[in-house]
């Protein structure tokens, strides 16, 4: 019998006289993975999805994508006798009659919710740390237009079942496509087959939740983890850390061992919380009619700040020559969230044009270093999480006995003022760590000894830092501010471009005013010649 | 433990393993490593540098289960014990599929079963899918050699020489195809192929009929009796008492063609006003209530919820979705919320046998504004 390395010989070298593959696994089974907690937040998000499509597949089973009507006569007695729809009543039957039914649906919802939070906690991450520059924009992009999708995606997989919850979701979509000027009516009728609500939805927006949204989630998926592992994984700066290596560990085995565990660990956690925390009853909501509704109608967290901005934005409607055009709803679901991708989108090309920055970066940015950067994004964010509370103010006024009217005109307000506040407090406190850095570099750390000296005079016996740790602060760079260019040249003559020189100085102005220059070795020097430590 | 010695080409520093690996080595390699760095964008003419030197990566620290075998051993047995776990998992799942079985609960023992099932289910397959993961994991990390590993990064950019190559190609191609000589096929081409698009857009012309004027009318027509929404009885003034409220729909709707497509837009409410709060009612709605008994489309005027929130100590009807607020006492005109438009009215009268009926159909489409509506 061949010892075990024989016969993996003999596998290998099949399928290397088919494919060649050799060459490949020389490669790439060594390529090294550089390592960091916040790096596995886009694996949560990659495993949520493959933890969708193996539950999603598995709901398919059951699941009757049909708006047909009949007359539940089920193993959920409280519901029997109730006309409702093939969907409702399938989704009923996956609850109650299909051992595993439940926890595979509950699975499937929590996945999804984690496979959005994990999505804009990776962004977030990608954000703050500089690693969508050049070259990676791309990326950036793959992963906008992923979370813009999913925002769909999740819509249409929570209306499926036909609930009076989710029914109510549509019956909203149904607004929003009807106040689109000219063409909303026409839109709205070829969507639900006809009016509101029709029978033709449900399997319409089966096909796309189940084979043409995944379809596109997992060649835009493909694609980004190709680039990844084209262009290679950014790194934190350290000692050893520079733009031309990467260090970590090899993708064999220790990365596939963590990676592959990891996916795991996230299905496992999912399942479990599955397993005790109810998510989406549908039994206790009721099949869909169009003439009732739920007080405290919520929909699933990704579409809050859709919800808020709908609940926030003031009652303007234009009527004029014969037409309607309801702003009410038109700028709160189309327009605003429309600047907000799209600014999230150019993000990366916006910075790269105000620092005239060309070169590629592979060393991610601490937060603290880029104040403009990080006080900007937790701007965006803090928008986010005021409109997403504003999308359940009413929960907010009953949990909390308060008026609703006066939480609406609070967030109304809160929206223009909170957020730049959040700006300037970022910023500043960004711009205080980066010098609390530099007196740790400068002046070494406090010991909390106080000694005396021959002359009495007491001091406080500070302790240089390590070498690795002062490198680490004072390893980045801070551009100084473009400074507007003359408008003649030296020839004299007048400089075209002139307006978008002087929009460019004044944007790297806003930047890069307020710095803090990482200290050198020669103002080291300096305070070690003055005698001072 | 992996000792293959295979010489990438991605790996400047082959790593030793964990047992033989020397610090020194280590050093070396981010020494190595930092001599090839890019010098920092700033000029360094003066005396002192302007940036401090990178130190190279830290030394490697040792793990106990790299020095002492017997720790290693101890490692060894607990991710055994994680994987073996798992298995458990496994089985606690197969045998609560088939012990724990929702079919055969009573009604009343319907949802404790299924949630027993669910938690027994999900406990197994969770543990199950877990300790796979965990023991993968600990044996990574305490297991597997640690020690960071040095690999070179290329710029993206190609080298000038391919890209001269590149280019040259593409002319040779493009100077075979002769696109730039042969107009006429350019031409035709690109007409051939510009309208494609249409060929996927014009089959999607049957999706749905076109609005025409569907979005104006209701069910409700002269009449027409309120019946009420579910329960389906005709209803008489003297029924609904002061303050009393009832959800309704036209009579007969049950049996339309589109019975939820005809629900959807004749929803309505019914409100019972005391005298003394129908005085600020609209000079041009008068006679429009039977004895204080007033309707209202309940489909919102902002996105379409049923407005189905009543404050009976207000006279406000509250819509749940987004909070818009109508004030029943002027007709519900918007008072609160991104509500635009009052509520549509019904205008009602009561038939020969003293029912409550429509005296006409909603005198403006009901529903979310839309562009055509006027």
């Amino acid at each position: 019998m061949a010892t075990l390395e024989q016969r993996a010989g003999n596998a290998a070298n099949e399928i290397d006289e088919r494919f060649g593959s050799a060459n490949f696994v020389k490669r790439s089974a060594r390529k090294i993975f550089p390592d960091h907690w916040s790096f596995m937040l886009g694996e949560i998000a990659l495993y949520s999805f493959i933890i969708l499509l193996l539950t999603g597949t598995f709901l398919t089973l059951w699941f009757t994508p049909s708006q047909g009507e009949v007359v539940y006569e089920g193993s959920y007695v409280p519901l029997h006798g109730l006309t409702m729809s093939e969907a409702y009543a399938s989704t009923l039957r996956i609850s109650f009659d299909v051992r595993g039914g439940l926890i595979i649906r509950q699975i499937h919802h929590w996945a999804a919710l984690i496979f959005a939070a994990s999505m804009f906690v990776h962004a977030s991450r990608v954000f703050f740390t500089g690693a969508f520059r050049k070259p990676r924009e791309t990326n950036w992009l793959i992963g906008v237009g992923l979370i813009t999708l999913t925002i769909i995606e999740g819509l249409l997989g929570y209306s499926l079942p036909d609930d009076l919850l989710s029914g109510t979701g549509f019956r909203i979509a149904e607004g929003v496509l009807l106040a689109i000027p000219l063409v909303g009516t026409y839109l709205s009728f070829f969507l639900f087959g006809g009016e509101f609500p029709g029978e033709d939805l449900i399997p319409r927006i089966y096909t796309m939740h189940v084979l043409l949204l995944p379809g596109i989630f997992l060649a835009l998926i493909t694609a980004h983890l190709m680039l990844v592992w084209y262009q290679k994984h950014t790194q934190y700066p350290g000692p050893g850390r520079t733009e031309k290596n990467t260090v970590g560990y090899p993708f064999f085995p220790v990365y596939t061992a963590k990676a592959g565990g990891f996916f795991f660990i996230v299905f496992g956690v999912t399942t479990l919380l599955s397993a005790f925390a109810t998510i989406n009853p549908i039994w206790l909501f009721g099949p869909y009619t169009p003439t009732q509704v739920t007080a405290g109608s919520q929909p699933d967290f990704y579409m809050g700040f859709l919800e808020g901005v709908l609940r926030l934005f003031p009652n303007w409607e234009i009527q004029a020559w014969g037409f309607t055009l309801p702003l009410n709803v038109l700028i709160p679901t189309l327009v605003i969230p429309g600047l907000l991708f799209t600014s999230m989108a150019l993000y990366p090309m916006i910075e790269r044009w105000v620092t005239g920055d060309n070169s590629e970066h592979h060393v991610l940015d601490r937060p603290r270093n880029v104040p403009t950067r990080t006080g900007l994004g937790v701007m965006a964010i803090t928008t986010w999480l005021i409109l997403l509370a504003a999308g359940a103010n009413d929960v907010i006024a009953i949990t909390f006995h308060l008026s609703i009217n006066a939480i609406t005109w609070f967030f109304r307000i809160a929206i223009f003022v909170v957020p730049p506040i959040a700006y300037v407090v970022t910023k500043r406190i960004c711009l205080g760590l980066q010098r609390r850095d530099r007196d740790l570099v400068l002046h070494g750390r406090e010991t909390g000894r106080i000694v005396r000296l021959p002359n009495g005079e007491m001091i406080e016996v500070h302790e240089p830092i390590s070498e690795t740790e002062r490198y680490k602060l004072t390893a980045h760079q801070v551009p100084e501010p473009i400074q507007l260019e003359p408008s003649t040249d030296t020839n004299g003559i007048p400089r075209r471009r002139v307006l978008a020189s002087k929009m460019r100085a004044r944007a790297s102005r806003f930047y890069f005013e307020d710095r803090v220059p990482p200290p050198t070795p020669s103002d080291t020097h300096e305070l070690e010649s003055s005698g001072h430590h | 433990m992996t000792d293959q010695n295979d010489g990438t080409a991605d790996v400047a520093h082959e790593p030793p393993t964990a047992t033989s690996t020397s610090n020194e080595e280590i050093q070396r390699a981010g020494g190595l490593d930092d001599s090839e760095a890019p010098a920092p964008s700033t000029t360094s003419s003066g005396e002192l540098a302007t940036r401090f030197a990178d130190p190279g990566l830290p030394a490697h620290t040792y793990r106990r289960s790299d020095i002492d075998p017997a720790a290693a051993k101890r490692r060894e047995r607990e991710v055994a014990a994680l994987f073996g776990l798992s298995t458990l998992g496994t089985l606690l799942f197969i045998v609560a599929y088939f012990a724990v079985k929702p079919a055969d609960a009573s009604p009343s023992e319907l949802i404790a079963r299924v949630g027993l099932s669910t938690k027994l289910l999900g406990l197994g397959l969770g543990l199950s899918l877990f300790c796979i993961g965990a023991a993968a994991i600990h044996w990574a990390k305490t297991l597997m050699p640690d020690d960071e590993v040095v690999g070179v990064r290329k710029p993206m950019r190609s080298s000038d020489e391919d890209r001269r190559e590149a280019i040259a190609a593409l002319k040779e191609g493009a100077a075979g195809a002769g696109l730039g000589r042969r107009k006429l096929i350019r031409n035709s081409m690109l007409g051939a192929l510009a309208p494609l698009g249409l060929l996927a857009i014009i089959p999607l012309r049957d999706l749905g009929p076109l609005p025409g004027a569907k979005l104006t009318g209701t069910a409700w027509k002269a009449g027409k009796r309120l019946i009420s929404d579910p329960a389906g009885h005709p209803i008489k003034a003297a029924d609904v008492p002061i303050g009393g409220v009832v959800h309704i729909l036209p009579e007969g709707i049950e049996k339309m063609e589109h019975r939820l497509n005809e629900e959807a837009k004749a929803t309505a409410i019914l409100i019972r006003l005391a005298p003394e709060d129908l005085t600020r009612q609209r000079a041009d709605r008068k006679g429009w209530d039977v004895s204080g008994i007033v309707a209202y489309s309940k489909v919102c005027t902002h996105v379409g919820c049923p407005v189905g929130l009543y404050e009976q100590q207000t006279h406000h009807l509250l819509c749940p979705c987004h909070q818009s607020t109508f004030d029943v006492e002027r007709n519900c005109a918007v008072i609160f919320g991104p509500a635009a438009r009052p509520l549509p009215q019904l205008k009602l009268t009561t038939d020969s046998e003293g029912y409550l009926v429509a005296a006409q159909d909603f005198d403006e489409p009901v529903g979310p504004s839309y562009w055509e509506r006027g």
